[in-house]
């Protein structure tokens, strides 16, 4: 018996490599594959563009430290951590917003919309218009997110948890947390509330090495694990009952899963501010490029990566000397997809 | 539920066949109707003495009642200031409540509220255009440019949620409003980014205050409300029927198009002026509703009418309060309005089983 064997049924193919077995899909590789270079490409591009033009060709050898000194210290010092901030922050809203669209069973469930998001915004601007700009804000915004996450489990749990009952709490708590956001602004000075905002749309300019690190780790770790618990995601996606009969421990399940949910999405806001609407719209990309029935994470992870990179050469084409904040093409791009895909849609009663 | 539903749908309208408890219902239901009035009627005279320089009651029902023989002092503080207010809460709480329990049937989503609609969105960003494109500075000029705002706004996602096959569903309806919600936003930040002005008028509309109307304003979104409200009360039975499903209100003889229009337009008109004299109140639509169908059950007969007495009820208890917690300042009744919805939603939300999106 040879190591790897792949067998052909009819519309799939399988394979099985010693202990592990599984599902080819080509349209799901080719995806991921494709994503992962569009992502390289505008990547490149993004950190040629700047005050200091430079040939998207000279980047990757000025990246392993070839070439002149010059643009060598400008891509690594100063261009590539925003790149890869917008790539890790991407990666981590879309793998959040898959892990909660999958277990609440409901495409418009995503961090923004339950909660997470609002919490963390409220407790940075708390920050910069209580504690007078001597915060520092991404810890706040961590805590803020984790906490609000809790609070909205703890009120949901009552003999177990449902998505749904987490979904309606969510909403709650994001009303009350946004207009405990716009009674701050209204107590604000103006150039605090001018820096508030422009934290609250998602703003990547200006980021650096240090707020690359704890994003990076972050994502290293919990990328993997939310992969991991993708058998789960896949079970619970087919509904609580059917979940229990297949053998997965629902309640824990729901429990890691929105572990790992929280902490992707708390740590990303942290860096980047709620970058609107990442987590809502790219899991559902990723899941129609794929052709699949629920968002794969790993290709939502690349999705999501591709539109914040995207959404940031386009903010810096659009309008070149205003700093425009990514959140706000973000915004427009995904609003624009949601459209399109609802009037694709025929499926009534479905929610998308 | 389900066979309260189903009661006012059946067009045999003689009373003989109906059970006990569907012939007494409204009896009660009238007598509570008629003691919410009175409490809403309490509340505003407290809203009219509660302030930075309280009034005690006794001096407030006099003053209203013989303006010339008033203390001018007093009568100043109440003509000009607290009555055109305490009006405005009025109809403001009154648009709310109906246009959210109308939302909430036309969608038949318990979720559902006049933001949905894109209104409040689309108010936004009437505000920021107005103040950072056009420069309007009058502290009520921009009520149009909001009006205008959230008007089209609605228009907009309804088109979008009657496009593809099968026309306007409200599952699309509610999808194209959270998607044109986060277009509009985008554009309104845009605006207010890059406008100082338009940031610090935007940021105090979108905190929600009754606060610094004259008797203008109330005159100014009277005949919106007024029209609303009829539209929406005549969609009343309709709407018993829709909650029915589509395809069992059309056999039943509605024109289930045309019955949505309606709908829409009366939310339009009510919640785009609600919000463009208030600014985005968003919990008093979602949160009365239910609290008026444990009252009513689901009839929309009584429902409406209820929710139009108990929002304005809410509304002023939510201005009063904002009033006096941060004397002498004052938070805005929006965010108040939030506070006190927002427990009772979750605590809503834990006790009773709702239908599932």
């Amino acid at each position: 018996m040879s190591l790897l064997a792949l067998s052909r049924r009819p519309g799939r193919i399988t394979f099985r490599l010693a202990a592990v077995s599984g599902v080819l899909r080509p349209r799901l590789l080719l995806s991921c594959v494709a994503l992962a270079a569009l992502t390289l490409v505008v990547c490149c591009v993004g950190i040629a563009t700047g005050d200091y033009p430079m040939s998207p060709r000279d980047v990757l050898p000025a990246l392993v430290g070839a070439g002149d000194p010059g643009q060598v210290f400008i891509v690594r010092e100063l261009r590539l951590p925003r790149a890869l901030v917008a790539v890790l922050a991407g990666a981590a809203f879309a793998v959040s917003g898959g892990i909660f669209q999958t277990i609440t069973r409901n495409p418009l469930a995503s961090p923004d919309m339950i909660g997470i998001n609002a919490g963390a915004a409220t407790a940075v601007v708390a920050g910069i218009v209580l504690g007078g700009g001597g915060l520092r804000l991404p810890p706040l915004g961590l805590a803020g997110g984790l906490a609000t996450a809790g609070l909205i489990y703890l009120l949901a749990w009552r003999r177990g948890t449902t998505g749904y009952r987490i979904i309606l709490v969510g909403i709650a708590m994001a009303w009350m947390c946004s207009s405990a956001t716009d009674y701050l602004l209204t107590r604000a000075q103006l150039t605090e509330a001018q820096s508030a905002l422009g934290w609250l749309v998602g703003n990547i300019n200006g980021r650096g090495w240090e707020s690359v690190r704890p994003l990076g780790v972050a994502v290293a770790v919990l990328l993997p694990v939310a992969l991991l618990l993708g058998r789960w995601t896949r079970t619970l996606h087919l509904g609580d009952e059917v979940a229990r009969g297949l053998g997965t421990p629902v309640q824990l399940a729901r429990l890691c899963l929105l572990l790992v949910g929280v902490a992707l999405v708390a740590f990303a806001t942290a860096s980047t501010g709620p970058v609107l609407f990442v987590a809502l719209a790219a899991p559902q990309i990723a899941q129609r490029l794929a052709g699949l029935s629920a968002p794969p994470l790993l290709t939502a992870a690349l999705t999501g990566a591709l539109m914040v990179a995207a959404s940031d050469l386009l903010a810096r084409w659009i309008i070149p000397d205003a700093d425009l904040p990514v959140g706000v093409v973000t915004g427009a791009l995904g609003a624009a997809f949601l459209l399109w895909l609802l009037v694709r849609t025929n499926r009534a009663g479905s929610g998308g | 539920m389900t066979t309260d539903q189903a009661t006012p749908a059946v067009p045999d309208r003689s009373r003989t066949g109906r059970p006990p408890e569907a012939r007494r219902r409204p009896l009660g239901a009238l007598g509570l109707l008629l003691g919410t009035t009175a409490v809403l009627v309490v509340l505003a005279l407290c809203s009219v003495a509660v302030g930075s320089r309280p009034i005690p009651l006794d001096e407030v029902v006099t003053t209203l009642r013989d303006r010339s023989a008033a203390d001018p002092h007093l009568e100043a503080i109440i003509w000009g200031v607290r009555l055109p207010r305490t009006l405005l809460g009025l109809c403001v709480g009154a648009a709310l409540g109906l246009s959210g329990a109308l939302m909430q049937g036309l969608t038949r989503n318990p979720l559902a509220d006049p933001g949905l609609l894109g209104v409040s969105a689309g108010g936004a960003l009437g505000v920021s255009i107005g103040v950072g494109v056009f420069g309007v500075s009058a502290l009520y000029g921009y009520i149009w440019f909001a009006f205008a705002g959230a008007l089209l706004a609605s228009v907009v996602v309804y088109l979008l949620g009657s496009l593809g096959r099968g026309g306007s569903t409200p599952v699309k309806i509610a999808l194209a409003g959270v998607a044109v919600t986060f277009l509009l936003n985008s554009l309104t930040y845009v605006i207010v980014l890059r406008s100082p002005e338009a940031l610090n008028r935007y940021r105090f509309w979108a905190a929600g205050s009754l606060a610094g109307p004259d008797g203008n304003t109330v005159l100014a979104v009277l005949p919106f409300v007024c029209a609303g409200a009829v539209l929406a009360i005549a969609t009343a039975p309709a709407l018993n029927s829709l909650a029915l499903g589509d395809d069992v209100a059309a056999a039943l003889g509605r024109r289930v198009r045309w019955v949505r229009l309606q709908g829409v337009l009366a939310v339009t008109l009510l919640a785009g002026a609600a919000v463009a004299v208030a600014g985005p109140i968003v919990f008093v639509g979602l949160v009365v509703p239910h609290v008026a169908r444990l009252v009513t059950g689901p009839d929309h007969r009584w429902l409406l009418p209820f929710s139009m007495v108990l929002a304005p009820a809410l509304l002023l208890l939510a201005d009063v309060v904002g009033r006096v917690v941060a004397r002498p300042s004052e938070v805005g009744v929006g965010i108040v309005a939030a506070f006190l919805g927002g427990p009772f939603f979750i605590a809503l939300v834990r006790r009773r089983r709702l239908a599932e999106l």
